[in-house]
């Protein structure tokens, strides 16, 4: 299958891409789990949006410190020498008014990434993201698209308080007209921040900053500048027959060390990493858990009408009858991110966390004091 | 600067302007100068609006105002008088079916406002771009969007401009390059800022060059939504980044039931170009050739890449806010000064005088934009509603919502893409 999809030349990446392309002609038959190279996250964003940039001259960068401080987390180093300031745009503090401009340049056919800084920001401009960007194309009917990716860190990182740690994936997923990515591995980061960059739609992209520093394989076919993952699959990152528990971004390293740890005592987990939010890879999620009979979802947001909402939903319509246990759900507390360091720790969903509720599904005729 | 030499054109008697800097300068003939309190503290009921005749209905010839605008030709005048022509038996129109029950929802009528429609967006090239706020149907209709295309939307029927999903508020035609129709206060001032850096961006960095110069977006909103933040954050971007757009405040003095003078710190709204950079203009949006004269320098400057211009036409709406507001809080003197000013009379009176055209061919005018209209009503009514089908289509420019390929495809059309989950 993945031969069969043609591949596009691309910018400067072309040079390397011919070689690439001819030592995968040549390796096409065999597996790609073997890695060529480590990329960080933060390597990898940056090198999708150079190559996006590189190939498509409409692609522009805006944001706050995006050009002369090489990005407040160092996502967009070396773009401002290699395209100029008219390409990568330093802009005012002012969310509203420059998510705007970058919708209006939208919808008259750039493409612009919009950076915040945190998606907490973004509350700034959520106006415009959903109400100029999100519903224009219905309400034009067809007429005015919005080819435009909204990226920057989302959920919590390490000691920024209540109105920096804020996961905004189930605000954004509730919308029609937007399509919502979180990567997880320097894949994902590479292969949907193409995809979302090249779509004629409006892309919430969800990175995480605790993930930026963050090394993963990347195989050659990864490192090809015409790379790009589907919007709307997810990835069986660990194959299980026990349990399905999905996640992600960084939630997926969460699930995966307590797959691990399940394994160590014969509980097989499969762990999904969802990469698109919505759309939601409902096929493959309820797929898993025909196949497992138990679910566990896991997010970092807050519980009340989160992802996991949903997904909980969705196996109930379609896969009830294959449910052996209730689905669990675990998310974030339900109150503001605390700032104690071990309030916080608290307020997140660990490793142990995860574990325990994987036997709670598995175990379920346990009376719960048992478990406790 | 550049836009301080600009400015000193609009020093002239069209309009009262000030260039930053000279506050020793007499304050200009603005209608409201005279109620800014200076020393004793303001009156607490509402203030009522003094304001200035149009020089034009005055007949005041040697008044500065004879001068104010540059010959208009015949062909000129008529497409002026048409225009606004339309948008006021269009708009009244639209009352009358509102109450038949054939347009329902929120209806903002733009009756009175006209001659800064006309004024402005018939100056305007194809490629050039209008956004507006919810009261945007005489802005879609100046920009050619077709009286029965803007009807049938209005009544929901599929063969609206935007096939009866947008509505009232949110009127969009790719073709017209009229970027919406918004509901928020506010909201389409960002928007148009970013039509505007398309348009230099796509002169400077893509080198696609119109042969007139940059294209030019014009920004038109209300006197409430220059209380707004993202206002001031446009303001500040498109002379940062010297953007061709024109920001036209139609201000009407009043929000729904809120005046203008009891939500604004310093109501003259002019003022706050030059805090940023850009020239202010106040003109009288009850004349539409002075509108019109002060249009064409801003967009041409917009165009000659000078950067934006704030302009403050001083206008009045005849009706309601919207069709459900009783409209009790305006005071009939000031409602009939202002009725007195109508811009279709003044033109009218204008044209008859310097002999531009006859009585019967003004009324002839009127006759063919009635049944221009009338047909829009009954090419809307009988038109269908939108099939069912239509109502789960264009939520994503892209059919299932999976993204484009490397092969540069829709993936949802490869067949191969249905079968099981990504593993990559």
């Amino acid at each position: 299958m993945l031969a069969a999809v043609a591949r596009r030349r691309l910018g400067p990446g072309g040079v390397m891409g011919q070689q690439l392309m001819q030592a995968l002609r040549s390796t096409a038959a065999r597996s790609y789990s073997a890695a060529a190279k480590e990329m960080t996250v933060r390597e990898a964003l940056n090198s999708a949006l150079d190559e996006e940039m590189s190939a498509d001259p409409s692609v522009f960068l805006m944001g706050e410190e995006v050009g002369e401080y090489q990005g407040a987390y160092k996502i967009s180093k070396g773009l401002l020498d290699k395209y100029g300031p008219d390409r990568v745009l330093d802009t005012p503090i002012t969310e509203a008014g420059f998510t705007g401009i970058g919708v209006g340049a939208a919808y008259q056919g750039l493409r612009p990434v919009v950076e915040f800084m945190t998606f907490n920001f973004s509350m700034q401009a959520i106006d415009h993201i959903i109400n100029s960007a999100a519903k224009s194309n219905y309400m034009s009917a067809g007429q005015i698209n919005v080819p435009i990716v909204f990226r920057g860190p989302n959920g919590a990182a390490a000691g920024v308080g209540a109105q920096h740690s804020q996961c905004y994936a189930a605000w954004y997923a509730h919308v029609p007209g937007l399509k919502v990515l979180s990567p997880y591995s320097a894949e994902d980061a590479r292969g949907l921040l193409k995809a979302a960059i090249r779509d004629p739609d409006p892309v919430v992209f969800l990175e995480n900053e605790l993930l930026y520093g963050e090394s993963f394989p990347v195989s050659a076919e990864v490192l090809d500048s015409s790379f790009c993952l589907p919007i709307g699959k997810a990835k069986i990152e660990r194959e299980g027959k026990d349990v399905t528990i999905t996640a992600f971004s960084k939630m997926v390293g969460y699930a995966l060390q307590a797959a691990e740890i399940l394994s160590k005592e014969g509980i097989s987990a499969e762990v999904i990493n969802l990469r698109s939010i919505r759309p939601l890879d409902r096929a493959a999620i309820n797929a898993s858990v025909r196949k497992t009979n138990r679910l566990v979802t896991l997010e970092e947001g807050f519980p009340q009408h989160g992802v996991g909402a949903e997904i909980c939903m969705s196996v109930v319509e379609d896969s009830f009858e294959y449910l052996d246990a209730p689905v669990e759900r675990i998310a974030g507390a339900d109150v503001p991110m605390p700032y104690a360091a071990n309030l916080e720790r608290m307020a997140v969903p660990q490793v142990e966390d995860i574990v325990r509720a994987a036997k709670r599904a598995c175990y379920r005729a346990v009376p719960m004091a048992a478990t406790a | 600067m550049a836009s301080f030499t600009a400015a000193a054109k609009f020093l002239a008697p069209v309009a009262a302007a000030r260039s930053g800097g000279d506050s020793r300068a007499p304050p200009p003939p603005f209608p409201s100068a005279s109620l800014r309190p200076r020393r004793k503290p303001a009156p607490s009921r509402l203030r009522t609006v003094l304001a200035v005749s149009s020089d034009v209905l005055s007949g005041n010839k040697s008044a500065p105002a004879a001068a104010a605008h540059s010959a208009v030709t015949r062909e000129e005048a008529l497409e002026l008088y048409e225009d606004m022509v339309l948008g006021r038996i269009f708009e009244d129109m639209c009352a009358q079916m509102y109450y038949r029950g054939k347009m329902f929802g929120f209806v903002h009528l733009y009756n009175g406002q006209e001659a800064v429609s006309t004024g402005f967006i018939k100056q305007l090239n194809q490629a050039d771009c209008v956004v507006s706020t919810y009261r945007d149907h005489v802005h879609a209709l100046s920009k050619g969007v077709p009286a029965r295309s803007v009807m049938a939307e209005l009544f929901g029927k599929a063969t609206g401009c935007c096939r009866g999903q947008g509505g009232s508020m949110h009127m969009f035609s790719a073709p017209h390059n009229l970027l919406g129709g918004f509901a928020f206060i506010g909201e389409g001032i960002p928007v148009a800022t970013g039509a505007a850096f398309a348009a230099k961006y796509r002169h400077e960095v893509l080198k696609e060059s119109g042969p007139d110069g940059l294209d030019v977006t014009l920004a038109f909103f209300g006197d409430g939504t220059c209380n707004n933040g993202q206002f001031f954050e446009c303001l500040n971007m498109a002379q940062l980044w010297k953007l061709p757009i024109v920001f036209v405040v139609e201000n009407n003095l009043w929000a729904i039931g809120m005046s203008h003078l009891r939500a604004t710190s310093d109501p003259e709204i002019y003022k706050k170009g030059p805090a940023f950079g850009m020239p202010g203009v106040h003109v009288d949006g009850m004349d539409v050739l002075k509108v019109r004269e002060v249009a064409k320098e801003a967009i041409e400057r917009a165009r000659r890449g000078e950067g934006p211009t704030l302009v403050e036409c001083e206008t009045y709406r005849f009706r309601g806010h919207s069709l459900a507001d009783p409209d009790e809080l305006r005071k009939p003197d000031e409602k009939s000064h202002y009725a007195a000013r109508d811009p279709i009379t003044a033109l009218k009176k204008y044209i008859i005088e310097q002999n531009l055209a006859t009585e019967s061919e003004l009324k002839s005018i009127e006759k063919k934009i009635d049944d221009v209209v009338e047909e829009a009503v009954e090419f809307a009514d009988a038109s269908p509603l939108p099939p069912r089908s239509q109502l789960l289509e264009n939520v994503f420019s892209d059919p299932k919502g999976f993204g484009i390929g490397p092969d540069g495809k829709y993936r949802c059309e490869d067949p191969l893409f249905t079968q099981g989950t990504a593993q990559v």
